[in-house]
């Protein structure tokens, strides 16, 4: 079987795993806010450490979470070209036609893409570190103000950690399906735009059809099992805040404030 | 006492088709181990559905443990008649297993150490204790149905109705399954109600009945039913390889027993084959 | 068309630590007009295996940027594989992959679901549309009596399902129509994955039937994957039993099914009438059969009569 390299969850026991979901969510923001305020390679690198520490006392082997960036690695070899190629300045190290390579675009898009792999990295490691489930119920806490205006969170968090559950099925039925269709003479990679999109069809709907099917068939047994929407339900892991969750808190305000600094004192890279 | 009594229930989808149940009386004892056998499309799955209230009967009335099911009563009888599917992907709610299995016990309310327990005693039941923190997706078809025998288990229910779960395991995880079942039967002293078209399967039961057209058209011990071959193909049901051989047997004047169990047909063609000599 | 396999190696997510062999240094010919078994358990290999022979997973030699493995100091360079179906060499990149997928015709497990078109007659005819010579689409008169003969011969009235929704079949109809989708282009070989997965004793009864049907008539060699060793012992002419990726043996089951303690080791079953041959023999009755149910009924009558 393929496996799925992003937004899967990596069954371990470690530092990391045990924080409060709650906590990684507010972490993870964090995080995000760091990266974009980071203007100099100082923050990124501040950023980056963070990371690291992270992913070391997580024990999710590091080449897992570099494949993670894998999703993303169209999105950032093409800004990297179009970056390097075009974003001008003034050091040239060469040029011809419209392109100019420059010592200003060859830091920008390192730059770039930098961050790009330090936001995937760190998002995967949120799925990698916690359960679908302790995710739904970390977002469900943290949205509870909404339900005074009577936002459904329960069943939003619902909706999305049977969502989580279902992805591997998903992609493997793809795959499936896919593969039989192509055995019947499909192709999927020659042709124009309409014609691709033409050929898509037949995978389609076979998959939104077994959606629907095992959708209703998840019905009947959630049903069965006495789920009643959030009435009465009770919940067998209960999210505690402990003296980890304190220590990671305070990385994470160190991580913002320790960029912050680096921002007014040294400076913008780029 | 009876755990689920139907009487006259009538269902129909709505469509031109007619009933998928038709003036059925059906009962089951607390503690049996009860076969229901049926082609495809003879109202079976349809009828485990309305024992536990995901379908309503038109006419009659289902009861459950001498109560009868409505709206009420609904909730109150989902807790003590489980359901089993049959698709092993499509049943699981969460990724993890001990998540999974912790669903029906959360929806019920229960306390958390009360939730835990009943983890461990569900878990054990089914000998998957060991895949507990496991990833659902990770496990094979078998484990995957064990796992939702598990998450059944887990609101103690009095009654397991399983519709055809081992339809789509390979023969591995059918007798995995069967023998799960089994041990729920004899050693928790769980009611059963085992949906098949495998009459092999049907063995096990104390007790079996073949459904055509929304209807009950046979009933009797499982041996009482395999022996009456010709009318289980009217109701487009195949004896099992075995009987057929037995059948076979008996037509070409070989003095063998009914019978669908290798070592007793085999201890008759072997008396055969050397008291002639 | 003979298939030929030599050394054939396969290894998923390659390069990676999640790299699996799932298949090692499989050599194994399949001759024309066999009905072909293939057993093992899950991750034996045996569907990496099957999905080779029309390119759903290509041989590394036949993709672009292939580099040749280099040996290690003192060793000898690993055998290449070697994969032919017919005249198509599967190690070349040059070869033609869709005109093979025409010559070899997959029909992967619970095929019903794979149905996508309006009608079942659009359905069917897909295949035959995608295998088309480019410039030679296949007139109204060549598709209308492809799907015609396809649908009547896995049992289906042409009249009476042509404009029906594939959705609206039964359970069983929707699988027969599926099969004739694949064997509409008249593939020279078929390959089924689990044919008869899923459905109820007599179902599975029709579609092996269906099979033999199609064997004689419609495609030369069928090649099935299945678990049910009953339904292996009555159809097959060889057996491959895979293990780990390891071709363990390619036998006839009048031979195969002899070796109970060794298949039980790998943790496979035996059919039913193996079983019943055992258990006589430990009654002293030595009873010799191919293990099809005709062959252990006459090979019983024989004997009695004989001792008669």
């Amino acid at each position: 079987m393929k496996d799925v390299a992003f937004g899967q969850y990596y069954p371990v026991s470690s530092f990391v795993h045990k924080l409060d979901p709650r906590l990684k969510l507010v972490f993870l923001i964090a995080f995000i806010v760091a990266i974009f305020l980071a203007n100099n390679f100082y923050g990124l690198a501040a950023c980056a450490a963070v990371l690291i520490l992270t992913i070391a006392f997580s024990r999710v082997p590091i080449w897992k979470v570099l494949r993670s960036v894998r999703a993303v690695l169209f999105l950032v070899l093409f800004t990297t070209a179009l970056n390097v190629l075009f974003y001008g300045g003034e050091t040239v190290y060469a040029h011809w036609g419209i392109f100019t390579i420059t010592k200003e675009g060859i830091i920008f898009s390192a730059f770039l893409v930098l961050r790009i792999m330090l936001l995937v990295m760190c998002s995967s490691m949120l799925t990698y570190t916690t359960t679908p489930v302790a995710l739904t119920d970390g977002l469900e806490s943290l949205l509870t103000p909404l339900k005074w205006i009577r936002f459904p969170v329960h069943a939003l968090a619902l909706i999305m950690s049977l969502a989580l559950r279902m992805i591997p099925s998903l992609m493997e039925e793809t795959e499936r399906i896919k593969n039989a269709q192509k055995a019947r003479g499909a192709d999927f990679e020659s042709g124009g735009l309409i014609k691709r999109v033409k050929a898509i069809v037949p995978i389609l709907i076979p998959l939104l059809l077994s959606s629907f099917r095992r959708a209703d068939e998840l019905g009947e047994a959630m049903e069965s099992r006495c789920y009643m929407g959030d009435k009465h339900r009770t919940k067998y892991k209960k999210l505690r805040f402990s003296w980890r969750d304190l220590l990671a808190f305070l990385l994470g305000a160190a991580l913002v404030t320790g960029v912050v600094l680096l921002r007014v004192y040294l400076g913008a890279t780029v | 006492m009876n755990a689920i009594e139907c009487k006259d229930v009538c269902f129909s989808y709505g469509e031109e088709g007619g009933f998928a149940i038709s003036h059925l009386n059906f009962s089951v004892e607390e503690g049996e181990f009860v076969a229901i056998l049926g082609h495809n499309g003879s109202g079976k799955s349809t009828l485990a559905r309305l024992f536990n209230g995901l379908l309503e009967a038109d006419a009659g009335e289902v009861d459950i443990f001498g109560v009868k099911l409505d709206e009420k009563t609904l909730y109150e009888a989902r807790k003590r008649v489980g359901l089993v599917f049959q698709n092993p992907d499509n049943q699981t709610v969460a990724s993890i297993v001990e998540d999974d299995v912790a669903f029906g016990a959360e929806n019920v309310g229960l306390p958390r150490e009360e939730i835990g327990q009943r983890i461990r005693f569900a878990l054990s039941a089914v000998g998957m204790e060991e895949y507990r923190s496991s990833l659902v997706s990770r496990l094979s078809g078998g484990q995957k149905q064990r796992v939702a025998i598990a998450g059944v288990l887990a609101l103690k229910p009095s009654v397991i109705v399983l519709d055809e779960s081992t339809a789509m395991l390979d023969p591995r995880g059918r007798r995995e399954i069967m023998q799960v079942v089994e041990k729920l039967n004899k050693e928790e002293h769980i009611t059963v109600v085992l949906i098949t078209h495998f009459l092999e399967e049907a063995m096990m039961a104390s007790r079996a009945v073949v459904m055509n057209r929304g209807e009950i058209v046979m009933h009797g011990t499982p041996k009482e039913i395999f022996s009456r071959h010709e009318e289980l193909l009217t109701y487009n049901l195949a004896l099992p390889r075995i009987g057929e051989i037995c059948k076979k047997l008996q037509a070409a004047g070989l003095g063998v027993r009914d019978t669908l169990d290798i070592e007793e047909l085999a201890e008759d063609i072997a008396g055969e084959l050397t008291c002639a000599s | 068309m003979r298939i030929v396999a030599e050394h054939l190696t396969h290894t998923y997510n390659a390069g990676s630590p999640f790299a699996v062999k799932a298949l090692d240094d499989v050599s194994l010919t399949i001759e024309e007009g066999e009905f072909f078994g293939v057993i093992g358990h899950t991750g034996s290999g045996k569907s990496t295996f099957v999905q080779h022979l029309n390119a759903l997973i290509r041989l590394p030699s036949s993709l672009k940027h292939y580099k040749k493995p280099k040996a290690k100091k003192g060793q000898l360079p690993p055998p290449e594989p070697i994969l032919k179906v017919g005249d198509f060499d599967l190690s070349s990149r040059k070869t033609d992959f869709r005109a093979l997928r025409k010559n070899v015709g997959m029909v992967f497990q619970y095929p019903e679901y794979q149905l996508f078109a309006e009608t079942v007659y659009e359905d069917v005819a897909f295949g035959l549309k995608n295998f088309a010579e480019k410039g030679h689409a296949p007139t109204k008169e060549e598709t209308d009596a492809a799907v015609k003969e396809a649908l009547e011969i896995v049992g289906l009235d042409f009249q009476a399902v042509k404009d029906m929704s594939p959705f609206d079949l039964s359970g069983g109809q929707k699988r027969r129509a599926a099969i004739a989708g694949v064997i509409v282009t008249r593939p020279e070989i078929l390959v089924l994955d689990e044919p008869a997965a899923g459905l109820d004793p007599l179902g599975k009864r029709e579609i092996m039937e269906l099979l033999h049907t199609i064997h004689g008539k419609w495609c030369k060699t069928v090649v099935i994957v299945s678990h049910d060793m009953d339904e292996i012992a009555e159809n097959c002419t060889r057996v491959a039993v895979f293990s780990e990726g390891r071709l363990v043996y390619a036998l006839p089951p009048k031979e195969l099914f002899q070796k109970a303690e060794e298949l039980k080791s790998l943790g496979l079953d035996i059919p039913l009438t193996a079983k019943l041959v055992l258990a006589l023999k430990a009654r002293g009755v030595e009873l010799s059969c191919d293990f099809t149910t005709e062959g252990l009924l006459s090979a019983i009558l024989e004997r009695k009569e004989g001792k008669a």
